[in-house]
């Protein structure tokens, strides 16, 4: 799951690889979603990212990856 | 809703402004004009939403007391540019990235997490010895970090333009 903003370049990188890597993801745009919803996808996106930064990258429920940190990325799912 | 389309024409005439404005401060832009112009698509797009142009890499909350601290520029860029190298979204980054000597990266984020922010004074003095007593209130751009004494900021900062509502009380 990519937590992304419309509006950030480094946001737009990391889903550009991801579909370069050819992976299947899904991804919201955080900046679009308003009142409640947008609430619950910060709150989903401090549980991995205390920071709440974007764009926050969970990978399986299991880890994530904060930032367009193209190398990481292309490990993780490499394995 | 029916919004306005941003046009290119806005998006190039926006990237001439910023781009003039940065050098003439001692600023520069990323080299890579379309990282750069579709940053400047997403301060058009925030100025259009907001009213103001939040960060583009950042989630505004669209009250602007709150967003204050990430009008672009942001309180953060400065203190970014010196340690990294370049702004949290690589719009302004140093002579060395921009000459192209180095590539840039992404950087961690400084403006502190949702739930501290607004806690603590942006500027604590700690001082042992008394203040001397000024005549004036000392008001502090929180952009640039440009000093003036007089009873009320200016209106607009005379180093880098940043609005009134961007100084804070220094002593
Ligand atoms: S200076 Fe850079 S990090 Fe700060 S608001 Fe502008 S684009 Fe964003």
């Amino acid at each position: 799951m990519l937590y992304a903003l419309s509006t950030c370049q480094w946001c737009h990188k990391t889903k550009v690889l991801l579909e370069e890597l050819g992976i299947a993801f899904d991804y919201e745009y955080v900046d679009l979603l308003e009142g409640k919803e947008q609430d619950s996808a910060m709150d989903s996106v401090e549980r991995w990212n205390p920071s709440g930064s974007f764009p926050t990258l969970v990978i399986d429920n299991k880890r994530a990856i904060v930032g367009f940190r193209e190398q990481e990325i292309r490990e993780a799912l490499a394995a | 809703m029916n919004v306005p389309e941003i046009t290119e024409m806005a998006i190039d005439a926006g990237y001439r402004t910023l781009k003039a404005d940065a050098e003439k401060n001692g600023y520069r832009l990323n080299p890579d004009e379309e990282f750069v112009k579709n940053l400047i698509r997403g301060l058009l797009k925030n100025e259009q939403r907001y009213g103001y142009r939040a960060c583009p890499c950042r989630l505004a909350s669209g009250k602007k007391e709150e967003d204050l601290d990430i009008i672009c520029p942001c309180d953060y860029r400065d203190a970014d540019i010196e340690e990294h190298g370049t702004c949290y979204c690589a719009l302004y980054v140093n002579e060395a990235i921009a000459s192209g000597k180095q590539k840039v990266a992404p950087i961690p984020e400084r403006r502190p997490p949702r739930s501290e922010r607004g806690k603590y004074p942006a500027v604590k003095i700690v001082s042992t010895t008394a203040m001397p007593v000024f005549p004036l209130p000392v008001w502090r751009c929180r952009v640039c970090g440009y000093l003036c004494a007089r009873e009320q900021p200016p209106g607009v900062c005379p180093i880098c333009k940043a609005s009134k509502e961007r100084f804070e009380r220094f002593v």
